[in-house]
């Protein structure tokens, strides 16, 4: 047998995988870059499958845009961001829990209807005319956008309002980002306050259009014990950091507005 | 038919007629995989671009420099790739350190061109149709520029199909495929354009 030619092949092959070995070795030395330690420290703990996730081109853009402080650690959801955070020496946030809730009762009972709606079955399409269906032009409109966001199916319409199932609701804050009304908000899970009214008029157009609808009066203000409760925008917000769920409020509040979850379900 | 010509005419059927995507079906996974934005799908189309030039010129000078010479030509296949791979390592290298702006904007295409088959499909084209070092690096740079229209024109597509509604079963990559096919066919209209 001839062995000429697999001992060539053999030195050949071995010879070209060498030499760009070898060169491979040299363009690294040359080459190398210095880097920040820490982003090696932020890339390790990132997943490294370069998902996207993120928002950013892959692990390592994610990893420079931490290091450069302008993107916030808790994008990945793969990461071990304890050790993103030892490693850039910032404190983890605990995050409280949240909930999504609607804040409208404007059901049919409740508010009138200004035109019949025939049009596509979209909240934000519907939006656009002539201040929606409704009477109130802050109500929830009723035709579901946040139900086909909702990725975990807590959302439901109910005689044309939208309503949150607390159980499955993660407060991932998708359907307060699509509802083209803001009539969606996201509350700390563990709070019993509800303040269910939008509307940003006062006193009595707003009660023309709905008889369940904050008229602005400042009631729930002035009881609060905590200073907890604010009239913004013509309607009450409630400053959740304060309110120790007393619910000194809700027996003041003279148009039902606000309520607890047993109230309204 | 004068030489210049005929290389003019080679240019235009390596982008129309022999397009790598429509045509030879080459590249296809980063076709579909990186064509969801015209912004990226360009960045990519460069990088191929950029790489496929210089990976037909190095196999061309392997190949008709050791292993012809040599009786090895059953043995282009792992020294291309052997080549396209560490070719490329170095690419991201130099380009690292001379131009970060550019590897930036590169990102994680670079790499992934290693195993992009369209690389592959042209150190293999050009030793098979027997083309010189000129005709070879043209069908690098020239089919590269195919695949940077394709992927560029996919994308503008499917920018539009994230407004369209589409049936529920075809939403996602079903359509794009399908997308793809009827871009073949279009394409098919090209053949015969520069022999």
């Amino acid at each position: 047998m001839n062995w000429l030619p697999v001992f060539l092949a053999f030195g050949v092959i071995g010879a070209l995988g060498t030499l760009c070995g070898v060169m491979l070795t040299a363009a690294d030395k040359k080459f190398a870059v210095q880097s920040d330690e820490r982003w090696q420290q932020v890339r390790q703990a990132l997943g490294g499958a370069n998902c996207g996730a993120c928002g950013y081109s892959g692990c390592n853009a994610y990893a420079e845009a931490i290091v450069a402080g302008k993107a916030r650690i808790y994008a990945c959801p793969s990461a071990n961001t304890e050790a993103i955070a030892a490693a850039m020496g910032m404190q983890l946030e605990s995050p409280i829990p949240m909930k999504a809730y609607v804040r409208c009762q404007g059901n049919r009972g409740n508010t009138k209807e200004r035109y019949i709606y025939d049009g596509y079955q979209s909240c934000v399409t519907a939006a656009t005319m002539a201040g929606g269906p409704k009477m109130c032009c802050y109500a929830c409109l009723g035709l579901g956008d946040c139900e086909k966001v909702c990725p975990f199916g807590a959302i439901s319409i109910q005689n044309g309002v939208a309503v949150v199932d607390e159980f499955r609701c993660v407060g991932c804050g998708n359907c307060a980002r699509y509802c083209p009304r803001h009539a969606i908000e996201l509350k700390p899970a563990a709070s019993k306050v509800y303040v269910k009214c939008n509307n940003g008029t006062l006193g009595r157009t707003t009660r023309a259009h709905c008889i369940k609808s904050c008229i602005g009066c400042g009631a729930c203000a002035k009881k609060c014990p905590q200073q907890a409760i604010e009239i913004k925008n013509g309607h009450a917000v409630v400053d959740y950091s304060r309110c120790d769920d007393c619910l000194a409020c809700l027996s003041v509040c003279p148009s039902w507005c606000i309520v607890t979850e047993q109230d309204w379900r | 038919m004068n030489e210049l010509s005929r290389i003019l005419l080679f240019m235009l059927s390596c982008v129309l007629s022999h397009n790598f995507i429509f045509a030879r079906f080459l590249g296809c996974c980063s076709f579909l995989g990186v064509s969801s934005k015209v912004e990226t799908a360009a960045g990519m189309g460069l990088a191929v671009t950029f790489v496929m030039g210089l990976a037909s010129l190095f196999t061309w000078v392997v190949y008709h420099g050791v292993l012809v010479p040599l009786g090895l030509e059953y043995l282009s296949t792992l020294s291309f790739v052997l080549l396209i791979a560490s070719l490329v390592q170095l690419v991201e290298m130099y380009i690292k350190k001379s131009s970060p702006s550019l590897y930036k904007s590169l990102g994680i295409y670079l790499p992934l061109i290693t195993t992009n088959c369209a690389v592959l499909g042209v150190a293999i084209l050009n030793v098979n149709n027997d083309y010189n070092l000129l005709y070879a690096v043209l069908n690098g740079v020239f089919g590269a520029l195919g695949f940077l229209l394709a992927i560029v024109l996919m994308a503008g597509v499917r920018e539009r199909l994230e407004v369209a509604d589409i049936p529920k079963p075809l939403r996602g990559f079903p359509i794009s495929l399908i997308i793809a096919g009827l871009m073949s066919v279009a394409f098919m209209g090209f053949s015969g354009l520069g022999g």
